[in-house]
C-alpha cells in the first residue's frame, strides 16, 4: 500500500479531480482542481500551497556533521551559515551526480538535508568510512510534513501568522511558532518566485495547515499539484531528477549519467582552484574542467513562437498551447545543410502561459550551447514529425524580482510580472532555486 | 522410418532440441521412457480438477531466444507474472514485495530504510550484471582444452570482456564468486527477514548452506533470468510447466519431429567411436548417425555408454561431478486459501513465491540437519499457489499449492526416503502451520516426491534438479567436463544437451538450443567436400 502524507487527511476531501499518483511511494495528487492553468497561475498571481512530504530528509548533528557534508556534498556547505540554506548535489567518485538536494543550517552541529531518493545507507556508509568525528544520521523522512508555500502573496499570508519571517532573505531560514507548533521556514522553492518551504512536525501537521487554510482565504490560497509544480519549475529552469537527470547509482552506463558541469552547475564550482575542498567527485569533476571534456551542456531552449506557429498552422491545426507541460524526449537537431543533423536533446518541454511561447530544458553539444545559438526542436504535428526554431536562452527563463527582494511587513510582490527570457539577470550566486 | 536424428529424453531441453534440429529439416525423434513428456517440467492430475506441478514450477531463465526462434507465442506459450514475493516471519512480521521499487522501498523500510536502499541497489546491480553475462548464457562457451583458432579466439573475448566490465559489476561479479550468500547479505543487509530472502537464492536446490562460499554463484545463477523484460522476476506457465513442455512438443510436431513415449533407451550404438542409433528395452534398435542424450551426465557418460570406451579424464570428472540431491516436494490440494493472519484473508500473498524461511540462522540450522543424514526439522520453503493467478489449476474455491522443500538429503543417514515420506510431508504442514495457524485443516490432498522419486520417476541422479550442482566447478567452460563442454562427446555423432551442460538447470531451454547449434554445425562441416 501507498503511503500518505501528515495532510492526507487534510488534502484528500479537496482533491476535486479524484486523480492520485505516486511519488516515491507516497500517495498525491497531480492536480487539485479540472483547471490546471488555475493552480499553475495561483503561483504566479496568488499564492500556491503543495504538499512536497514525499522528499526524504535526513538530520545530521555533531561535530562531523560539516566535515561529513563537506566531503560529501559537491557544492562548498562551508559557505552556508546558520540560518541558512543552500542548493547542492551529491556526486560519485567518477563525478557523476547522484542526487540533488537543499541543505539547512539549523545550528551550528545541525542541518537538514532533502533528497529525491533515499539515501540513509549511503550517507552512513560514508560517515562509517570517512571518520570524520562524531555525526549522528538520522531519517527523519516521516517526523516532518513539508510545505511549499510560493506566490507573491506567500510572504504577506506567512507574516500574518509569524512576525519571525520578515525579514527573511533568499535562502535564509527561521525557526518558528504557527499555530502553537515549531516550524523551520526556509525561504527556499522549486518554482523560482517568491516563497517559502515550511517544515512542520508531522504530529502538528493538521494545525498549521488549518492555520494556513484560514489566512489564505484572503490570498486566494490554491493548493497544487506536482504538475503545476513541474510547470513553474520548468520557468525556474530547475532541474528534475529522474526526468532531467538521473542518480547515477541506478543508472547503466555513463550515457545515463550526467556531472554537475553537464546539467549547467559548473557556478557550484567556479572557485575551485583555490579552494582545497576534498569533495567525492572532485577529481573527476576538476579534470572535466580543465579537460573540457563534458559531453554536453543543460541549457535552456525558447522556442521561436512564428516558427512553432507555423508547423501547425500549415498543417491546419490549433498549436497545442494550453497545459502543455511534457517530460517525453524531444530530438534537437543542429541547422546545417545535412538534414535532420541529430546533435541533442530537451527533456522537459513547457508551453510557458506565462511566458508566452514554448520552452524547454535540453542537452547539447558544448559548440550548440552558448545562449543565441539557434537549433532545431522536434515537434509532432498530427503524428508527422517538424523542425522549428529554437534559441538557447540563459536560465532562469523567468525570474521575478520578488524572488529574492527583501521583504518589509506587508509589503505585496508585485503581481505583474516582468518577463525577458534573453535578458534575465545573471543567475543568483545562491543557486537557481 | 528411419531418423537423421535421435534424441534421448523428452525433457524441456530434449524437445527444444528436437524442435531445433526438426526445424533444420532433420529427420528427428525424441525418446521418451515415460507415458508423459516433460521430464521434470510436468503437469499431474493427481487428484480430479487438481493439476499439480510435480516437479519444477516456474520460469524465468528460459532463453527468449528459445521463445522467438521456435515460434513458441503460436503453439499457446503462455507465461503469467509471479508479481509478489511474500516472506513471513515469526510474531505476525512479514515482507510482502511487489513490483513497484518505491512501495518495496517502504514495506522494507517499515524494518530498516537502509535495507530498502540497499535492496533497490542490489536489485539494479544485479540486472545490470546479468544483462552483462547474458550474451555468455546464449553461446556455446569455449573449451580451455582446445588450442583450436575459435577457442582461442573465444577465450580472449572473455578475457577481455572481463577486463571492459564495469569496475562496480565486476567487484560485484568477484563477490558472488567468492563469496557466501550469508557473507553478502550480512555486509547488505540489517534486518533477519529480509537477509534470508535473498540470501535463500543461494541454497536452491544445493547441497549447502547459506554460509558456503559457493552458494553466492548458486544466488547470482537463479537471477540471470528475467519475467518479460522484468530482470530476477519469474512467471507461472498457465497451466503449470508441464503445459510449457506441451507447448514445446507442439513445436516439435509442427517442425515434422516425431515423439515416441513409453520407449526406454538403454544404449547407445556406436562402433569405431561413431555413433549408430540406440538400443531399446525391447531389444530392438532405431538407427541414426546423431544421438543426443537429454539426460544428465552420469546418465550420458556412465549408463548409455561404456564408460571402458571414454577417456579416463572425462570418467574422473563425471565421477567427481556432485550431484547431490538436497531437495523435495510437497505439493497440496486446499480446500480454501491459507491465512496469514497479520494481513487476513488476501489472495495476493501467494500470487507469487511465499518464501519462508525467515532468518539467516533458521537456513543454517535447516542445512546443519541435512549435513547429518535428515530432513531438517524446519525447512526452508519455497511454496506457490498457482491457482490464486490461474484459475485452472484447481475447482473453483479450492487452491493447489507446491512447495519446494530443503533440505532433504538424497542418501539419509537413517533409514529410506519410503519410511520417511510421510514424516516429510508433515514436517512440511508443520512448518507451514506456524505462520499460517490452521493450515493443516485445509489440506484435501498432499503429494510428497522425495528426491529419491526424483531419480527414479524423471531419471535425474540423485535427485538433483540441476541436472548437477550449479557450483563454478560445474559452470560453464566446466559443464560437465573441461574439454567436453560443447555438447559433443567423445563418441562421434553422440551429443548431450541436459541441463547438465551449459548453462545449466532451471529450464533454460539454452542447453538443447546450443546443442542443436553444435549439431548442425558439424553436420555443416562434415557435408562439406
Amino acid at each position: 500500500m501507498p503511503a500518505t502524507t501528515p495532510f492526507h487527511d487534510r488534502i484528500a476531501p479537496l482533491v476535486q479531480t479524484g486523480i492520485w499518483k505516486h511519488w516515491s511511494g507516497y500517495l498525491v495528487p497531480p492536480a487539485y482542481q479540472s483547471s490546471l492553468a488555475t493552480e499553475y497561475w495561483a503561483i504566479r498571481s496568488a499564492v500556491s500551497v503543495l504538499d512536497t512530504s514525499p522528499l526524504f530528509k535526513y538530520r545530521f548533528t555533531g561535530p562531523g556533521a560539516r566535515p561529513l557534508l563537506a566531503r560529501m556534498l559537491a557544492r562548498d556547505i562551508g559557505q552556508c551559515a546558520v540560518g541558512r540554506a543552500q542548493y547542492t548535489c551529491w556526486c560519485n567518485p567518477a563525478g557523476f551526480v547522484l542526487q540533488d538536494g537543499v541543505a539547512l543550517h539549523i545550528a551550528e552541529h545541525e542541518y537538514l538535508l532533502t533528497a529525491a531518493e533515499p539515501a540513509l545507507r549511503y550517507f552512513r556508509t560514508l560517515a562509517r568510512s570517512m571518520g570524520v568525528g562524531p555525526v549522528e544520521i538520522e531519517d527523519v523522512s516521516t517526523a516532518w510534513g513539508i510545505l511549499a508555500l510560493q506566490g507573491p502573496h506567500a510572504h504577506d499570508l506567512l507574516a500574518a501568522l509569524t512576525p519571525d519571517i520578515t525579514p527573511l532573505r533568499y535562502f535564509g531560514l527561521t525557526r518558528t511558532t504557527i499555530a502553537g507548533s515549531e516550524v523551520i521556514v526556509s525561504r527556499t522553492g522549486y518554482t523560482g518566485d517568491l516563497g517559502y518551504e515550511l517544515w512542520i512536525p508531522a504530529a502538528n501537521a493538521g494545525t498549521v495547515w488549518d492555520a494556513l487554510a484560514r489566512e489564505g482565504e484572503g490570498h486566494n490560497l490554491t493548493p497544487i499539484g506536482t504538475t503545476a509544480l513541474k510547470m513553474s519549475r520548468v520557468e525556474a529552469g530547475l532541474l528534475l531528477l529522474g526526468v532531467d537527470f538521473n542518480n547515477a547509482q541506478l543508472t547503466w552506463v555513463d550515457a545515463e549519467r550526467d556531472t554537475p558541469l553537464e546539467l549547467g552547475w559548473g557556478w557550484m564550482f567556479r572557485r575551485l582552484d583555490s579552494d582545497e575542498r576534498d569533495f567525492i567527485g572532485r577529481e573527476a569533476i576538476e579534470a572535466a574542467q580543465r579537460e573540457r571534456t563534458s559531453r554536453w551542456m543543460t541549457v535552456g531552449l525558447a522556442v521561436d513562437w512564428h516558427d512553432y506557429e507555423r508547423v501547425y498552422t500549415e498543417a491546419g491545426i490549433l498549436p497545442p498551447r494550453h497545459e502543455v507541460y511534457a517530460e517525453t524526449t524531444m530530438s534537437v537537431y543542429r541547422r546545417s545543410e545535412i538534414p535532420w543533423d541529430y546533435a541533442g536533446y530537451a527533456s522537459s518541454f513547457l508551453s510557458s502561459s506565462l511566458l508566452r511561447r514554448p520552452i524547454a530544458l535540453a542537452k547539447l553539444p558544448l559548440d550548440l550551447a552558448a545562449p543565441g545559438t539557434q537549433v532545431e526542436l522536434e515537434v509532432t504535428v498530427i503524428r508527422r514529425p517538424h523542425n522549428v526554431l529554437a534559441r538557447v536562452v540563459e536560465t532562469p527563463f523567468f525570474s521575478p524580482a520578488r524572488k529574492t527582494a527583501s521583504m518589509r511587513p506587508s509589503t505585496t510582490g508585485s503581481t505583474r510580472p516582468r518577463v525577458s527570457p534573453s535578458a534575465t539577470p545573471p543567475v543568483n550566486p545562491e543557486g537557481p532555486a | 522410418m528411419s531418423y537423421d536424428a535421435i534424441i534421448i529424453g523428452g525433457g524441456h531441453n530434449g524437445l527444444v532440441n528436437a524442435a531445433y534440429l526438426a526445424r533444420a529439416g532433420l529427420r528427428t525423434l525424441v525418446l521418451e521412457r515415460r507415458s508423459i513428456i516433460g521430464g521434470a517440467a510436468i503437469t499431474e492430475e493427481v487428484v480430479p480438477g487438481f493439476r499439480f506441478t510435480t516437479y519444477s514450477y516456474a520460469l524465468s531463465l528460459l532463453r527468449p531466444q528459445v521463445i522467438q526462434e521456435l515460434g513458441l507465442v503460436a503453439h499457446g506459450l503462455t507465461v503469467l507474472p509471479m508479481a509478489t514475493t511474500f516472506a513471513p516471519g515469526y510474531g505476525g512480521e512479514y515482507l510482502l514485495l511487489g513490483a513497484d521499487p518505491d512501495l518495496n522501498y517502504h514495506e522494507i523500510a517499515r524494518y530498516s530504510a537502509e535495507d530498502g536502499e540497499a535492496a533497490r541497489h542490489l536489485d539494479h546491480q544485479i540486472a545490470r550484471l546479468a544483462r552483462a553475462l547474458g550474451p555468455w548464457l546464449d553461446r556455446i562457451p569455449p573449451n580451455v582444452r582446445s588450442a583450436a583458432p575459435e577457442d582461442l579466439a573465444a577465450m580472449a573475448e572473455l578475457r577481455a570482456f572481463a577486463e571492459r566490465l564495469d569496475p562496480e559489476l565486476r567487484d560485484l561479479l568477484e563477490r558472488f564468486r567468492s563469496q557466501s550468500a550469508g557473507e553478502i547479505v550480512d555486509d547488505l543487509f540489517q534486518t533477519d527477514l529480509i537477509k534470508a530472502l535473498y540470501a535463500s537464492s543461494g541454497i536452491i536446490g544445493s547441497m549447502i548452506g547459506p554460509r558456503d562460499p559457493r552458494s553466492g554463484v548458486v544466488w547470482l545463477y537463479h537471477k540471470l533470468g528475467d519475467y518479460d523484460g522484468a530482470p530476477g522476476s519469474w512467471g507461472f506457465h498457465q497451466g503449470g510447466n508441464g503445459a510449457f513442455t506441451q507447448v514445446l512438443a507442439r513445436a516439435v510436431a509442427a517442425f515434422g519431429g516425431e515423439i515416441r513415449t513409453q520407449t526406454s533407451v538403454t544404449g547407445v550404438l556406436y562402433d569405431d567411436g561413431v555413433a549408430r542409433g540406440v538400443r531399446l528395452d525391447d531389444g530392438s534398435t532405431i538407427q541414426a548417425d546423431i544421438v543426443v542424450s537429454a539426460l544428465d551426465p552420469r546418465n550420458t557418460f556412465m549408463r548409455l555408454v561404456d564408460p571402458v570406451d571414454l577417456p579416463e579424464d572425462l570418467v574422473e570428472h563425471i565421477n567427481r561431478y556432485a550431484f547431490t540431491g538436497s531437495a523435495a516436494k510437497v505439493n497440496f490440494a486446499l480446500s480454501d486459501l491459507p491465512v496469514f493472519p497479520t494481513l487476513g484473508r488476501r489472495a495476493d500473498v501467494f500470487q507469487g513465491f511465499l518464501n519462508i524461511g525467515p532468518s539467516v540462522g533458521y537456513l543454517e540450522r535447516a542445512f546443519a540437519d541435512a549435513q547429518e543424514g535428515h530432513m531438517s526439522r524446519r525447512p526452508f520453503l519455497d511454496c506457490c499457489v498457482q491457482s490464486t493467478i490461474d484459475p485452472g489449476m484447481s475447482p473453483p474455491g479450492t487452491h493447489i499449492m507446491s512447495c519446494f522443500v530443503m533440505y532433504a538429503p538424497y542418501a539419509l543417514a537413517e533409514g529410506d526416503w519410503d519410511e520417511k515420506r510421510e514424516a516429510l510431508a508433515d514436517t512440511v504442514v508443520q512448518t507451514i502451520a506456524e505462520f499460517f495457524p490452521g493450515f493443516e485443516r485445509l489440506v484435501l490432498h498432499r503429494e510428497v516426491v522425495t528426491p529419491r522419486d526424483i531419480e527414479v520417476n524423471v531419471g535425474l541422479s540423485e535427485g538433483n534438479i540441476f541436472g548437477g550442482e550449479l557450483f563454478e566447478s560445474q559452470l560453464f567452460v566446466n559443464r560437465p567436463a573441461p574439454g567436453w563442454n560443447q555438447y559433443r562427446t567423445p563418441i562421434t555423432g553422440y551429443y548431450q544437451c541436459g541441463s547438465g551442460t551449459h548453462p545449466g538447470g532451471c529450464v533454460t531451454g539454452g542447453p538443447g538450443r546450443l546443442a542443436a547449434q553444435q549439431i548442425l554445425a558439424d553436420r555443416r562441416r562434415q557435408a562439406r567436400p
